[in-house]
């Protein structure tokens, strides 16, 4: 099913025009990776996604962008449901300076929900999807900020999935974090594709090649090749693809 | 060897810098020494625990609590005012308002802090307390009410302008994340933003106490000068600051015991306002700690 539909978008930014003609579809339950040089659009096309844009004054959109079917651009979608649905994870972890607990439950709250047993079971479940449970079980009334930067993004993540998203967009989740933490952070993705779709900024190739299902390659704006990951890194149909893949530029 | 200019310029800013410390521990000194006389005379226990201060009457009290209550009572008016009008302009100046309205607003309001406290006193006296007056019959032509009141919106440019700069130095990826979730501004800038700032609001919010607590002029005009063990705000109290003012300005002997009371209450004052501003100091300190 198709999870996803890019059509035609346009992206400016003032008179600066960052995405050009941007056509992809993204399948329910799929890892998705964008990569690109610096500048080339993936990760403002990985904002329009959840409307994270409408903040920046000169941002402008031409084209649509469905989710489930529905235009998410239009006037009557309240972009708050929408980010319920496709929510986000940044580049760097940013826990909020609460506890824990809080930082799981926070979103509960703020969707109206008040029932003490639902935010605690919902809090350990999302815990537990985020593989973080058995590291913070004993101390959830602790701060936040005391986790290691791996357990402060995979609470991150917990946080996200708490609000019961289908999609969930990550912009570069692991590039502030040590190999190791990678490592966890790249297996929780393959865990987490059975439920969810997954759409991924990444500088890293060889992360790109190792979890994701299909990749688009960004440059300048525009969408220069999208495929399956084992065909667009093993047998790029496009040359600048190829060149940026081997590393030849980027 | 270094220039003969560069070493003159070296001592003139040492001695810059000696002489305030030596003021400040002048200032100490003669507090402490002057109240040592009185507390010579008076017994500690009288001065904490009578309930009444009359000095300059012919039946002699000496018990701070009138005054204390006093500047209680007029400084709580102050800060439940200026506490939530300084926090919700400081969100709107922050979260809400565009950058060029920000850039204007914001040193208008800091001019608030620039107009001359007399002034304030004189509007609390002439047009506050009146206008009260038309809702509030038994309002006293000086009360506890207008002189809070007053003081409050005197001391909001101090609270919002300080927790302004506390919620705007807030990371903008804490937004982002409550944005991400599904958060509206609201929640966003009163869940996380505000919460985030707190211990700079905090501090805001103490300087704020000592400003209301060590200010005199309002209170001296518009709250009037009787000692008044009372909780009331429609009475007339007199604060700390006005009992000092009504004395120094009075015709009490130099040295004598009523002369001294001035330096009880001073001290009594200075104890105060130097604990607020030493939490305050490690507030902050303790946040900065945390931010980086």
């Amino acid at each position: 099913m198709k999870h996803i539909e890019a059509k035609n978008v346009n992206v400016y930014y003032g008179e600066n025009h960052v995405l050009k003609d941007i056509d992809l579809t993204i399948k329910e339950n799929t890892v998705t990776a964008f990569i690109g040089p610096s500048g080339c659009g993936k990760s403002t096309f990985l904002r329009t996604l959840n409307r994270m844009n409408d903040y920046i004054d000169t941002f402008r959109k031409k084209g649509k962008i469905f989710i489930e079917g529905k235009d998410i651009y239009d006037k009557k979608v309240r972009v708050e449901e929408l980010r319920r649905k496709v929510g986000m994870v940044f580049q760097k972890p940013n826990p909020f300076p609460k506890s824990i607990f809080e930082n799981v439950a926070y979103g509960l709250k703020i969707h109206g929900i008040s029932n003490k047993m639902e935010i605690n079971e919902t809090v350990e479940k999302s815990l537990k999807q985020a593989a973080l449970w058995n590291e913070v079980k004993d101390k959830l009334d602790k701060p936040a900020l005391s986790l290691s930067g791996g357990q402060q993004q995979r609470l991150c993540i917990a946080r996200t999935l708490a609000v019961k998203p289908s999609i969930i967009l990550m912009d570069e989740p692991a590039s502030a974090l040590d190999p190791i933490s990678t490592a966890k952070i790249e297996e929780l993705i393959q865990e987490l594709k059975e439920k969810y779709t997954i759409v991924i900024v990444t500088h890293n190739m060889q992360q790109a090649a190792r979890i994701s299902d299909r990749t688009a390659f960004f440059y300048m704006g525009e969408l220069v090749e999208y495929d399956k990951t084992s065909v667009l890194f093993t047998n790029p149909s496009n040359k600048q693809t190829e060149n940026y893949i081997t590393g030849r530029f980027g | 060897m270094k220039r003969s200019g560069e070493v003159i310029i070296e001592k003139v800013l040492a001695l810059s810098g000696i002489i305030t410390i030596l003021t400040t521990l002048g200032i100490i000194w003669v507090l402490i020494s002057e109240s040592a006389g009185f507390f010579a005379d008076i017994p500690l226990t009288d001065f904490l625990f009578d309930t009444e201060w009359t000095p300059l009457f012919a039946e002699k009290h000496y018990g701070i609590l009138p005054l204390l209550s006093g500047t209680f009572l007029t400084t709580l008016i102050a800060i439940s005012t200026a506490l939530p009008m300084g926090i919700i302009i400081a969100v709107y100046l922050s979260e809400y308002a565009d950058k060029r309205f920000r850039r204007t607003v914001k040193p208008m309001l800091e001019i608030l802090a620039a107009v001359p406290t007399v002034v304030y006193g004189f509007f609390a006296l002439t047009v506050v307390t009146p206008f009260l007056q038309q809702f509030i019959p038994s309002l006293g032509s000086f009360n506890a009410l207008s002189a809070g009141l007053v003081m409050g919106i005197m001391i909001i440019p101090v609270i919002s302008s300080l927790s302004e700069d506390a919620l705007y130095a807030v990371p903008k990826s804490l937004r982002e994340a409550s944005y991400g979730m599904g958060a509206t501004k609201f929640q966003t800038s009163f869940k996380v933003v505000v919460p985030a700032a707190s211990s700079g609001i905090l501090v805001s919010v103490i300087l704020g106490i000592a400003r209301a607590i060590g200010e005199t002029m309002v209170v001296a005009i518009a709250a009037g000068q009787q000692p008044n063990l009372t909780l009331d705000p429609r009475q007339t109290v007199e604060t700390i600051t006005a009992y000092i003012v009504q004395v120094s300005l009075g015709d009490v002997q130099h040295g004598s015991l009523e002369y001294k009371t001035v330096f009880a209450a001073g001290i009594t004052l200075f104890v105060f306002t130097f604990l607020l501003n030493n939490v305050s100091f490690w507030i902050k300190k303790k946040y900065q700690e945390k931010y980086e």
